[in-house]
């Protein structure tokens, strides 16, 4: 079952449960009328057909009876919905950033991470857009969707009210990796959340400080969403055994073999539409011109390096 | 009422010596009843390869993880599948084809109003069809956009938009001249005492499906231009990264999109409204009222697109706006199906396949009306929007919904359009089993979005796999009734008994003339002097 993990949850479910039990009853009186008229009034029963004549009546009946059972249909759902201009004055903002393909979600304090951990019972307010395409973003325990548009901040406000860890998912279909642009949302105590908040950024733990800040860094940008750093393709080459190996591309319509060393990731990260990997789809990886800085780049080269 | 088989001595419309030999006699003809089996043969083979497709994306969910289709050719099968059903099978379905071949006769004329026109629309259409197949293997290959085209993504992906988009500029040029043709016959080419309201229900159905037709088309062709545009020309009108907005695209698209809703969905409830009165023996209850709820319909339903939109990042007053009026469009469609059941009421009932088909319409397009209503409230729609929630109600109503309504109308005038007779018992299982199918198919998918099932993806978490599973075993059950049902009336076709005129007892016009109709319908036209489905004794009190 799904959980409902936010103060939005309930209120929702109960609009859903109204609805449907209304549907069932309004069917379920359609059907079994249905099924009762054609056993009744079954020719080998009823050979002649009476003369039935049209009620103004029933025809204002059955139009305003159902008007009024839709307005509190309408009524509800819209009750349940208006809060979201309502953003609590202490709460907390984070700001979402859809791109192809993942979430980055940055705090206050400028941390930046691909998970969102938020404390349990605090209101939050996202403020959601995204870097290129659109996106949806959504938490279904919590009963949450907010296309990410961009050029546009759209804000939605709501309180984890249950610690655990609940799927985020994009709904709107953004290109290859959609189906996995996935993270999660955890939620805990609030002092735990603290010293999350507040820990400096990864402390290496590898010897090679610049390696592990270059992992950081193709997690945060959403690069294991098409390239894996264990030797299974996904949607692009994945990063183990890259270094210097010899592969083949194709450059102007042209095949040929190159070695991938720096300067070749560079271009592959910086102008990626140059050389397309043999036996991979073109137009799908986006430049990160402006959005690296040369540092990052070596970083993450110095990542790739490692993954032998 | 069975009396009417003496051939008048008029020609058929399928008579090779009076019409001429070979395909050309086919292509080149201006009749209607021709033009509407020419739709029928492109819309079901295309039919043919978007179901295959169908099939083939619900095997390829059967575990996650693992990974039969790859995500690009997943998410380029999906598109095509919706470009196909929706622009080249459901919208021209039942106008085209039933429409083409019925409208004229049931009113009582000899033609449409623009014979010619009308074959110029049916090569527009089949030009744009074939410009959507050439799409597939030409510039960037299949399109990956999803049949909603939504930008950015339309302007950046790499892959054929431009042609595709120009195909369903073309197909929906088509649709709109078709709109035309049908409102001139009908304001014009009624017979003589045909007042308004002695029409036929499904040539009120037409009528309102025209006038949407008519003012929504232009919309979306102009939107897909400006598509073409940003990607030909750089003129980027969506592109916030150039001062454009994503969102007025949606806008622009939903403006004609959802109204197109309306004409799939209209024509089908034309269709049923013709079927009822003959099964149950008695004139169709709230004539009036059906008619009437048609026209709202189709002016309601322009008013709503902003329900696609809900997440998008609308203002809080379009939001509440558009919910409300979503809600309000649903009362004349339950109106209709009110009216429909209430016609059974002291009838004389015959369980023939149309009628059953027409019960399975009834009740499909009742669940996908009111999960309609559950995405219409706004709490709920945040919920279940751009999830299988969707999925699953789309396809209630347009599969549940105007195929079956399709399917009724071709088991009700097949006799009249071919003179020949399928099997009942068969169609019957073929109807049971599709009934089956579907279901098993199209339930699942509600639960799988409640719970968070995004749609258009090649691959899922490990929670939505029962509910995958389920959902395709009714695919494997849904196919094999599209084949029996196919099987069986391509059989008639061929080797189908020959039946007389009015095999059903119906009393609106088609059933006045022989079977397979005269090349003009009518040797004389009929004058008209009291409202239709007017049955044995009462027929003549008038």
């Amino acid at each position: 079952m799904l959980p409902d993990a936010s103060n939005i949850a309930k209120g929702v479910d109960g609009v859903l449960l109204f609805i449907v039990i209304t549907g069932i009853v309004i069917i379920g009186i359609v059907t079994f009328f249905m099924i009762f008229f054609s056993v009744t009034y079954n020719k080998r029963r009823h050979p002649e057909p009476d003369s039935v004549q049209d009620s103004t009546v029933l025809e204002i009946v059955w139009t305003v009876v159902p008007i009024g059972i839709v307005l509190v249909m309408f009524y509800l759902g819209w009750k349940n919905y208006k809060f979201i201009q309502g953003v609590p004055k202490n709460a907390m903002t984070v700001r979402v950033t859809g791109r192809q393909w993942s979430w980055l979600f940055t705090y206050a304090n400028g941390k930046n991470s691909g998970i969102l951990e938020l404390p349990v019972g605090k209101p939050v307010k996202l403020d959601i857009t995204s870097a290129d395409v659109i996106h949806g973003f959504f938490i279904p325990a919590f009963r949450i969707k907010q296309d990410a548009v961009p050029g546009v901040v759209n804000s939605i406000w709501f309180i984890p009210d249950k610690t655990g860890t609940y799927e985020i998912l994009c709904t709107v279909y953004c290109g290859i990796g959609h189906a996995h642009m996935l993270s999660k949302a955890v939620i805990v105590p609030e002092a735990d959340f603290d010293t999350w908040y507040n820990e400096k950024q990864q402390v290496p733990v590898q010897a090679n400080a610049a390696a592990a800040r270059g992992e950081g860094l193709i997690k945060q940008y959403g690069c294991t969403g098409c390239h894996t750093v264990d030797g299974s393709p996904l949607v692009g080459p994945t990063y183990k055994g890259l270094y210097n190996s010899r592969i083949t591309v194709i450059t102007n319509g042209k095949e040929r073999t190159v070695t991938a060393d720096d300067a070749y990731i560079k271009l592959c990260i910086l102008d990626p539409g140059v050389n397309l990997v043999k036996g991979f789809p073109p137009h799908v990886m986006p430049s990160f011109k402006g959005r690296l800085t040369g540092r990052d780049i070596r970083e993450i080269i110095a990542y790739v390096k490692t993954l032998k | 009422m069975e009396h009417n088989t003496k051939d008048t001595g008029s020609v058929s419309y399928l008579d090779k010596t009076a019409n001429g030999r070979g395909i050309l006699a086919w292509i080149l003809s201006t009749d209607h009843k021709r033009i509407g089996l020419l739709y029928a043969m492109v819309m079901f083979s295309f039919f043919a390869v978007a179901v295959s497709i169908g099939f083939t994306m619900r095997l390829a969910l059967i575990e996650p993880g693992h990974k039969i289709l790859s995500a690009r050719t997943y998410d380029a099968l999906f598109t095509i599948h919706g470009v196909i059903m929706i622009f080249i099978f459901i919208i021209p379905s039942i106008p085209a084809f039933l429409g083409n071949f019925f409208l004229p006769i049931l009113i009582g004329a000899k033609d449409v109003a623009f014979p010619r026109l009308n074959l110029l629309s049916w090569y527009i259409f089949v030009i744009g069809a074939v410009l959507a197949v050439v799409s597939l293997f030409t510039g960037g290959g299949p399109i990956d956009t999803g049949w909603t085209f939504y930008v950015p993504y339309s302007i950046q992906t790499g892959t054929n938009v431009t042609l595709a988009a120009f195909s369903v500029f073309l197909i929906g040029f088509s649709s709109m001249l078709t709109g035309i043709n049908f409102i001139t016959t009908i304001h014009r080419y009624r017979a003589p005492g045909m007042k308004w309201f002695r029409m036929p229900l499904f040539a009120w159905s037409l009528y309102a499906t025209g006038w949407v037709q008519i003012l929504a088309t232009p919309v979306i062709a102009i939107t897909l231009l400006l598509i073409i545009a940003g990607r030909m020309f750089g003129i980027y009108l969506f592109d916030p990264a150039s001062g454009g907005d994503p969102l007025l695209y949606q806008h622009l698209f939903w403006m004609y999109s959802h109204p197109a809703v309306y004409i799939m969905i209209l024509p089908a409830m034309g269709v049923v409204t013709e079927i009822i009165p003959t099964f149950s023996k008695k004139p169709i209850f709230g004539y009036t009222a059906i008619a009437m709820s048609s026209l709202a319909i189709a002016f309601f339903g322009s008013l709503v697109w902003g329900h696609h939109m809900f997440t998008s990042g609308m203002s809080q007053t379009a939001k509440w706006l558009f919910s409300l009026l979503t809600f309000i469009v649903a009362v004349p469609s339950g109106v209709k199906v009110f009216n429909w059941v209430a016609s059974l009421y002291g009838g004389s009932i015959e369980l023939e396949p149309p009628l059953l088909f027409t019960f399975a319409f009834i009740f499909l397009f009742s669940i996908g009306g009111f999960t309609g209503l559950i995405q219409g409230a706004l709490a709920v729609d945040v919920q279940v929007h751009d999830t299988y929630f969707i999925v699953g109600h789309l396809h209630y109503v347009m599969f549940g919904g105007t195929a079956f309504a399709l399917f009724a109308g071709i088991h009700y005038w097949f006799p009249k359009m071919f003179g020949k007779m399928y099997n009942k018992n068969v169609a019957r299982l073929a109807l049971l089993v599709m009934f089956i199918g579907f279901n098993t198919l199209y339930f699942p998918m509600f639960v799988l979005g409640w719970e968070g099932m995004p749609r258009r993806s090649y691959d899922y978490l490990p929670q939505f796999h029962t509910g995958q599973l389920i959902s395709i075993v009714g695919s494997w059950i849904l196919v094999p009734g599209l084949i029996i049902m196919f099987t069986n009336l391509i059989y008639a076709l061929f080797k189908g008994e020959k039946t007389p005129a009015n095999p059903w007892g119906g009393v609106t016009l088609e059933w006045k003339i022989s079977s397979p109709p005269p090349r003009e319908n009518f040797e004389e036209i009929p004058v008209i002097t009291s409202r239709p489905y007017v049955f044995g004794a009462e027929a003549e009190h008038e």
